[in-house]
C-alpha cells in the first residue's frame, strides 16, 4: 500500500495533475459533479460580487470577499486535483499499454489449410473472422483463437509476466491477445474482435478511466449529496429571509451579507465527499489494476464488496499446486524400509517437488541419507511412460501412477496384486494420490502423495467467515477426497467432481437463496458459470469465451486473486461511506463557527454559541472556509489509498469506522477551525 | 422528585402496555387474517365494496395505489370545502353559523384532509355540528386510515419479492377504519363521556353563573368589582363604573365533542372540537380523561412499530424502530419537563415568585391548566408534537424557550418520532433507508435494508420522503418572513415573534396542526400558504413511499450474513436517531438560533 501511495505522489505525476486541475475548470467537466458545481457557481457569483465591491457596490468588505473567492476557487481546484491525481496512475498504465499496440503487418490467409496464400494487410484492417498466420518474432496482430499450430508467446506487454506461455490450437490455451509476441514456431489465428474493440483497446479505456461510468452506488450516493445541497441552499435562502424579518422586528438594517451566506452554503454542502467521490472510484479501479486485475465495469468492483460466497478452485488457492509424499505403504511382503529405500533411490535425481518430498520423507522416517550413486542412470518422467525411476548396478526401479505401472508390468507378464490395488484405493480415498513403486518388476508398495494445504488458508477462511463470506472449494476430486481436504482447509462447503454444469447449478442455487457469488474460471466450459456469477474473474491464460463471460480478467491468472478483489471492493465502499460520514459530521462545527458570526449583532446572546472563542465574525467565517478547502487536500491520500480494511464482522467494522470518521469528523473541525483562526489573528489578517 | 418521575413512567408504561398487543392486532387486520370483529365488520366491508364496486382482492401496483390515494384525498378536499362554505344552508346548525370564507375553508379542508388539523378558526363559533361531524370527523377517520394503508403498502414492498403489487387501497382503507379506528374510538368516546366530555346535538345552553362578573365596554373582566345585581351597578373601590355590563350567564357549547375528541386523539388528528382544544374543560375535564387522551395520541403510531416487526418477520426490527423513536421522545420529554419545571429566571423574578415544586405544581405554570400541572402538560406537549397530533392541553406559546424549541424540533424532525398514524413510521423507514445507505457503505457493502438492496431509485424517493418536511417548512417560512403583512399577525416581536411564525409553518410542514398561538392565522396569505405547505408535506412523502414499496417488491431478498449490517440492534438504533437528529438539526439550527435559542440566551443573559 505504502508503495502505491508513494507512486501516486510522485512529483511528476503531481505536476501533471496540477495542470490537469486547471484544465478541468471547464463548465462541461464541472457539471458532472453537482456538489462541486454548486461550489463552482458560488465561486463565480462571489467573483462577480468582488468585482462589484471594487467598483463600490458591496455588501461586504472587498478584501474579505476576495479571501472567500480565493478559497472557493481553491476548493474547486483541490477537487479537480484529487481526480486528476487518481487518473494519473491509470494514464501511465495506459500509455505503456498503448505503446504495445501499434499497427503491424498481418499475414492474411484464406484458411488454415492454405498457409502459403499470404496477403499482407495492416493489422488495423483486420475484421472478425479473418484468418492470419503469425511467425516467430512477430507481434500478434489482434485478439483471436489459435486454430492451427502451437507456439510460445511472450505476453509480458499485458501481464507484466516475462516467462513465455504456450498457445496452441484446441483446448483451453487457444486464446491469444493482440500486442503479444510469438517467440518460437508459428500459429494460425482466427481473429475474434472487431477493430478498436480488442482486449487491449478495452484495457486501455478501462485503466484510463475513459470508459468509466458512474456506478449505481455512486449515483445513489450522489442523489443523497445533491439532496443535502438542495436543503442547504434552502436553509441559506430562508436564513436570509429570517434575518431580514428579525432585523425588521428589531428595527435595524439586515446586516447579513450575501458573501457570508454563500460561504456558509459552501461550508455546509458536503464538499469533502463531493470533491473526492470520483477520485475514490477511480482509485479503487486503479488499485484493482495494480493487482493486475481488469474490471470490465466499476459495477463489478462494487459487487465484489457484496460477495458472500467465494467459489475457489482447490489447486493453487487452497492447496499448493504440488503434492508431498506423506506415507509409505509396503505391499506383497516388502518391508517398509525396503520400499522407502527404493523410493528414495528412484527420486534422488528427481528434481520435481514430489520427488524431493519422497527423499525428505525417507530421511525423516527411516533415516535414509542422500547417496552418491555411481553410474546410476536416471529415467525421467515422460508423458508416454508416465513413470520415472533409476537403473543402477543392474537394479531397475520405477515409480508412477497405478495404471501406468500396471501397464508397464503387464508387459513383463506381472499382474498387480489385490493387496496393492486395495492400498491404491485406500490412499485415493484419503484425498491423496497413490504412486506405485516397483523394483525389478516386483511391486514394493505405494507412496501416498498428499495435497498440501497452503499455510495460513485456514485462518484466512476463518477471517472471511467472520465477516460473513463463505468459501466453497471447487475440485475435480471425488467427494471422499474433497471432503477430507475441505475439512482440513476449513472451507465451508465443497463441490466435488465439479463439472461446468455442476458449477452453474451451484451458483444458481446460492443466488436463489439470496447470496452473491464470486468465482474464477479459465476454460471455455466455465463460460456459462462465469456469466451467471455476480463477480466472475476470468484467467488471462483462459479462453476468449471465458474472458468474454467474466466481468474481470486476472492478468496473473492467480487463483487467490478473488480474495484480493473482495478486499478492494469492500475498501472502495467503506472509503465512500466513511468520507461521507466525515463530511456530514464536519457541518456541526461549521455551524457553530458561522451562525454566531452572522447574528451576533442582532442577538448578542448568541455569543454563547461561539464557544470556540473565535476572534471575530470575519475570522470565524474565513477559518471555516479555509478548513473546508484544505481538508480536501488532507484527505486525498486516504481517498486514493482507501480506508483501513480488516476482516472482522460488520458490527465491529461499523463501530470502528464510526468512531474514527464519525466522531473524528465531529471533533477535528473544531480543533482546526480554532487553529486556523489563531493563525489568522497572528498573521493580522482578521 | 421520585413521585414526579413515577408519573412520567406511568404514562410510558401504560402506553407500551396497550400498544404492544394492539400492534399484533393491527398486523392481523392489515394482513387480511381472521379478526375478532369479522362477524360484524365483514358484511359491512362487503357492502361498502359492492357499493363502490371495487374488488378488495385485486392487487394494485404502486402507481395505481397512489392514484387511489390522491383521488380519494382530492374528492375529500372538495367535499369538506363545500360543506364548510355552505354550512349556513345545511342541516345540523342550531346556532345558525354562517358559511366559511373561501381561503379559510381551503385551509381548513386541506388541514383535515392531510391529517394536520391546523385550525385557524374556533370550532364552537365558526362551525355547525354538522360540519364538525360529517365534514371534519369523517376525515379524522379516513386520513389516518389512508396513511396506515400506505404504510402497509410499503411493508408489503419489503416482504414481497414477486412484484405482484402492494395490496388494495380500498381494502386497506375499509379494514383499518372498521377494525381498528372505529372500535377504538367507540370505546374511547364512551369513556370520555363517562369522564364528562360533552356529547349532544342541541343548541348552546346557558347556565347561570354562581357569581356574576362584570366586564367593561371592551369585554375585559373588571377586577375587584363590587356588583349590585339588583341595581345593575358595578363599582370598584366605591367608584361606580359607568360602562360596565354584568354577566350572569355562561354559554355552554354543545355538540358531538366526545366522539370527535376520541378520534382526534387516536387518529393523530388533533383538531379540537373547541378552540382551546383539550385545555378546555368540556373537552378534557379531569385527570382521567387527560390520561386517556394523552395515551391515545401515541397509541396507534407506537402499535404500528410492532405490527411492522411482525409483518417483516422480525419482531426485533419492530422494537428497534420503536426504540429509535422512543429515545428521541424521551430526550425531548426530558428537556421539556426539566425546563418547564425549572421555569426561567424572568419567571422567578429574582426569587420573589416561588417556583419550587413541593406541594404545588411549581415551575412555569403560565399557559397551563392548574388541574393538569407541569407533568401532564409536559407529557402532552411532547407526545402531541412527537406524533403529528397537534392537540394541546396547554399553550405552547407560553412554554419556556427550550421547552417550546423541543416541541418545534420534534415537528421539524419530519414527524417521525412516532409521528402520525402510519405516516410517522413510513417516514422513519425513509430515514432508515438513508441510515442504511451510509452505514452499509461503512461496512463495505452496497447498502441493503431487510434484505432489499438500496439503489439509486430507492435513494431518490427516500431523500424526497425525508426532506419534504424540511423543504416545505424552510420555503414556506422563508417566504412568509419576507411578506410585510405577516409581522402584523404576530402578538410578540423579536425572537419570540419569529418563533411563532416558524412554529406555524413547522406545524403545517409536519402535518402536526398544533399552534404556538400568538399568531392570528386567518389571513388570506397564511391560509393559502399554510394550506399548500400541508399538501406538499403530506403527499410527496406518500408518493415517495409508494414508489419505494413498488420498487422493493420486485427485488429478490439478499441473504443475511455476518457481513450484513444488522438493523435490529442498538447500534443501528443509535445511528438512526443520529441521522434523524442530524438532518433535522442541520436544516433548522440557523432558524432555531434566531428564535428559541436567541430567546433562551437572551432570557438567560
Amino acid at each position: 500500500m505504502s508503495k502505491n501511495e508513494k507512486r501516486s505522489m510522485d512529483p511528476r505525476m503531481v505536476r501533471s495533475a496540477v495542470g490537469e486541475a486547471f484544465r478541468k475548470l471547464s463548465p462541461r467537466t464541472q457539471v458532472d459533479n453537482p456538489v462541486m458545481f454548486l461550489v463552482y457557481v458560488s465561486a463565480i457569483l462571489l467573483t462577480i460580487m468582488w468585482m462589484l465591491a471594487l467598483s463600490g457596490i458591496s455588501d461586504a468588505p472587498a478584501g474579505y470577499t476576495l479571501a472567500i473567492v480565493v478559497m472557493l476557487w481553491l476548493t474547486v481546484l483541490f477537487s479537480n486535483f484529487a481526480e486528476a491525481l487518481a487518473e494519473g496512475r491509470g494514464k501511465a498504465q495506459a500509455a505503456a499499454l498503448r505503446s504495445s499496440k501499434r499497427d503491424v503487418e498481418a499475414h492474411l490467409i484464406p484458411s488454415a489449410d492454405e498457409k502459403d496464400r499470404i496477403s499482407n494487410i495492416s493489422s488495423a484492417e483486420l475484421v472478425k473472422g479473418n484468418v492470419v498466420i503469425v511467425f516467430a518474432g512477430e507481434q500478434i496482430p489482434g485478439d483471436g483463437t489459435v486454430i492451427d499450430g502451437a507456439a510460445s508467446v511472450d505476453e509480458s506487454a499485458i501481464t507484466g509476466e516475462s516467462a513465455p506461455v504456450i498457445r496452441e490450437a484446441g483446448g483451453d490455451r487457444s486464446a491469444v491477445t493482440g500486442g503479444t509476441q510469438v517467440l518460437s514456431d508459428w500459429i494460425v489465428i482466427e481473429v475474434t474482435s472487431e477493430p478498436g474493440k480488442s482486449f487491449l483497446d478495452k484495457m486501455i479505456a478501462m485503466v484510463e478511466g475513459a470508459a468509466r461510468k458512474k456506478t449505481p452506488n455512486e449515483i445513489a450516493l450522489q442523489i443523497f449529496l445533491v439532496a443535502l445541497c438542495i436543503v442547504f441552499v434552502l436553509v441559506v435562502m430562508a436564513l436570509y429571509a429570517y434575518a431580514d424579518f428579525s432585523s425588521r422586528q428589531a428595527g435595524v438594517a439586515n446586516a447579513t451579507s450575501v458573501t457570508t451566506l454563500v460561504a456558509l452554503l459552501v461550508c455546509l454542502a458536503p464538499t469533502t465527499i463531493g470533491a473526492l467521490l470520483s477520485a475514490i472510484g477511480i482509485a479503487g479501479m486503479s488499485r484493482l489494476n495494480q493487482s493486475n486485475v481488469l474490471a470490465m465495469s466499476g459495477r463489478a468492483i462494487e459487487a465484489a464488496g457484496d460477495v458472500d460466497i467465494l467459489m475457489l478452485d482447490k489447486t493453487g488457492t487452497i492447496t499448493l499446486g504440488n503434492r508431498r509424499a506423506d506415507q509409505f505403504i509396503p505391499v506383497d511382503g516388502a518391508t517398509p524400509a525396503e520400499l522407502a529405500d527404493a523410493a528414495q533411490l528412484s527420486s534422488l535425481a528427481d528434481e520435481t517437488p514430489e520427488g524431493r518430498s519422497i527423499v525428505v520423507l525417507a530421511k525423516e522416517r527411516f533415516g535414509l541419507r542422500g547417496r552418491e550413486l555411481a553410474d546410476a542412470e536416471f529415467v525421467p518422467f515422460t508423458a508416454k511412460t508416465r513413470m520415472s525411476g533409476v537403473d543402477y548396478e543392474g537394479v531397475e526401479i520405477r515409480k508412477g501412477a497405478a495404471d501406468a505401472v500396471d501397464t508397464y508390468l503387464s508387459g513383463f507378464g506381472v499382474k498387480m496384486s489385490r493387496e496393492c490395488q486395495d492400498a491404491v484405493q485406500s490412499v485415493a480415498q484419503q484425498g491423496a494420490t497413490p504412486l506405485v513403486v516397483e523394483r525389478d518388476h516386483r511391486v514394493l508398495g505405494v507412496i501416498a502423495l498428499k495435497d498440501i494445504i497452503k499455510p495460513g488458508v485456514k485462518e484466512k477462511f476463518a477471517d472471511l467467515r467472520r465477516m460473513g463470506i463463505r468459501t466453497i472449494m471447487v475440485t475435480g476430486d471425488n467427494p471422499t477426497t474433497a471432503a477430507a481436504i475441505a475439512a482440513e482447509a476449513g472451507v465451508d462447503d465443497f463441490l466435488a467432481e465439479a463439472t461446468p454444469e455442476g458449477k452453474l447449478s451451484t451458483i444458481r442455487r446460492y443466488q436463489a437463496e439470496g447470496h452473491m457469488v464470486a468465482m474464477t474460471g479459465d476454460g471455455t466450459n466455465d463460460a456459462p458459470a462465469l456469466a451467471q456469477a455476480d463477480v466472475a474473474v476470468a484467467m488471462n491464460t483462459g479462453t476468449q469465451a471465458a474472458k468474454e463471460a467474466g466481468n474481470m480478467v486476472d492478468l496473473d491468472s492467480s487463483p487467490t486473486k478473488l480474495i484480493d478483489i473482495v478486499r478492494i471492493g469492500k475498501q472502495l465502499l467503506m472509503t465512500r461511506g466513511s468520507l461521507t460520514t466525515f463530511s456530514i459530521a464536519n457541518d456541526v462545527a461549521k455551524y457553530f463557527a458561522i451562525i454566531p458570526a452572522l447574528f451576533i449583532t442582532l442577538y448578542p446572546g448568541l455569543a454563547a454559541l461561539n464557544f470556540m472563542g473565535l476572534h471575530s465574525p470575519m475570522s470565524a467565517v474565513l477559518s471555516a472556509i479555509i478548513y473546508n478547502a484544505f481538508v480536501i487536500v488532507a484527505l486525498i491520500p486516504l481517498a486514493l489509498r482507501g480506508v483501513a480494511y480488516r476482516e472482522v464482522p460488520a458490527a465491529k467494522l461499523l463501530s470502528h469506522n464510526l468512531l474514527v470518521y464519525g466522531l473524528g469528523g465531529f471533533v477535528v473541525p473544531f480543533v482546526f477551525i480554532k487553529l486556523i483562526d489563531l493563525v489568522l489573528v497572528v498573521l493580522g489578517v482578521a | 422528585m421520585p413521585q414526579v418521575i413515577l408519573q412520567y413512567m406511568l404514562y410510558l408504561a401504560v402506553l407500551l402496555g396497550l400498544a404492544y398487543p394492539l400492534g399484533g392486532y393491527v398486523a392481523r387486520v392489515m394482513n387480511g387474517e381472521r379478526c375478532p370483529l369479522d362477524r360484524v365488520a365483514s358484511p359491512v366491508e362487503h357492502g361498502i365494496c359492492r357499493v363502490l364496486s371495487v374488488d378488495p382482492d385485486e392487487e394494485m401496483d404502486w402507481k395505481r395505489y397512489l392514484v387511489c390515494v390522491l383521488a380519494f384525498s382530492a374528492v375529500s378536499l372538495v367535499v369538506v370545502m363545500a360543506i364548510l362554505m355552505c354550512q349556513g344552508g345545511l342541516p345540523g346548525n342550531p346556532d345558525h353559523v354562517g358559511g366559511m370564507g373561501a381561503a379559510l375553508a381551503f385551509n381548513t379542508a386541506v388541514s383535515f384532509v392531510t391529517n394536520t388539523n391546523w385550525q385557524a378558526y374556533a370550532g364552537e363559533t365558526a362551525l355547525s355540528w354538522f360540519s364538525q361531524a360529517v365534514g371534519l370527523t369523517v376525515q379524522n377517520f379516513v386520513t389516518p386510515a389512508v396513511a396506515i394503508g400506505v404504510l402497509f403498502a410499503l411493508i408489503r414492498g419489503f416482504v414481497r419479492t414477486d412484484g405482484e403489487g402492494l395490496g388494495n387501497f380500498w381494502n386497506d382503507l375499509i379494514r383499518s377504519v372498521l377494525h381498528v379506528l372505529l372500535p377504538l374510538s367507540l370505546v374511547m368516546a364512551v369513556l370520555l363521556m363517562a369522564g364528562g366530555v360533552v356529547q349532544g346535538t342541541g343548541a348552546t345552553r346557558y347556565v347561570t353563573l354562581r357569581e356574576p362578573i362584570a366586564v367593561d365596554a371592551s369585554g375585559d373582566v373588571i377586577a375587584n368589582a363590587d356588583i349590585d345585581e339588583a341595581a345593575g351597578t358595578v363599582s370598584v373601590d366605591g367608584v361606580t363604573v359607568d360602562d360596565a355590563t354584568i354577566v350572569t350567564e355562561e354559554a355552554v357549547p354543545q355538540g358531538l365533542a366526545a366522539s370527535q375528541v376520541a378520534i382526534k386523539q387516536l387518529g393523530t388528528n388533533g383538531g379540537g372540537y373547541f378552540g382551546t382544544n383539550s385545555a378546555y374543560p368540556l373537552e378534557n375535564p379531569t385527570p382521567f380523561t387527560n390520561l386517556l387522551e394523552v395515551i391515545a395520541i401515541l397509541l396507534i403510531p407506537c402499535a404500528l412499530c410492532f405490527s411492522f416487526g411482525i409483518c417483516v418477520g422480525n419482531k426485533r426490527q419492530g422494537w428497534a424502530m420503536c426504540a429509535a423513536m422512543g429515545v428521541c421522545l424521551l430526550v425531548a420529554l426530558a428537556v421539556i419537563a426539566v425546563s418547564e419545571q425549572c421555569g426561567t429566571a424572568a419567571l422567578s423574578q429574582g426569587g420573589s415568585v416561588d417556583l419550587s415544586w413541593s406541594g404545588q405544581a411549581g415551575g412555569n405554570m403560565e399557559g397551563k391548566e392548574a388541574r393538569f400541572g407541569i407533568v401532564s402538560s409536559s407529557v402532552w406537549a411532547a407526545f402531541t408534537t412527537a406524533a403529528s397530533n397537534g392537540s394541546v392541553n396547554c399553550m405552547h406559546d407560553s412554554l419556556t424557550p427550550l421547552g417550546g424549541m423541543m416541541c418545534m424540533l420534534l415537528i421539524q424532525l419530519g414527524e417521525v418520532v412516532f409521528g402520525g398514524a402510519g405516516c410517522g413510521l413510513y417516514g422513519m423507514l425513509g430515514f432508515a433507508i438513508l441510515t442504511v445507505f451510509i452505514a452499509g457503505l461503512m461496512v463495505g457493502r452496497t447498502p441493503e435494508f431487510l434484505g432489499k438492496k438500496v439503489e439509486p431509485y430507492e435513494m431518490r424517493w427516500s431523500v424526497l420522503a425525508c426532506l419534504a418536511t424540511p423543504m416545505a417548512i424552510l420555503v414556506g417560512s422563508g417566504i412568509a418572513a419576507l411578506v410585510p403583512g405577516v409581522a402584523d399577525s404576530l402578538t410578540n416581536s423579536g425572537a419570540h415573534g419569529f418563533s411563532e411564525l416558524l412554529y406555524a409553518f413547522s406545524s403545517a410542514g409536519g402535518n402536526n396542526g398544533s399552534a404556538f398561538a400568538g399568531l392570528s392565522a386567518d389571513t388570506a396569505f397564511l391560509d393559502v400558504s399554510l394550506g399548500l405547505v400541508m399538501l406538499f408535506a403530506r403527499f410527496l412523502p406518500m408518493a415517495s413511499v409508494l414508489a419505494i414499496g413498488g420498487s422493493l417488491s420486485c427485488k429478490r431478498k439478499v441473504a443475511a450474513s455476518a457481513g450484513t449490517l444488522r438493523t435490529d440492534g442498538p447500534m443501528f438504533v443509535f445511528l438512526l436517531v443520529f441521522i434523524v437528529i442530524l438532518i433535522g438539526a442541520l436544516s433548522f439550527f440557523p432558524a432555531l438560533s434566531l428564535g428559541p435559542i436567541a430567546e433562551f440566551l437572551g432570557v438567560a443573559a
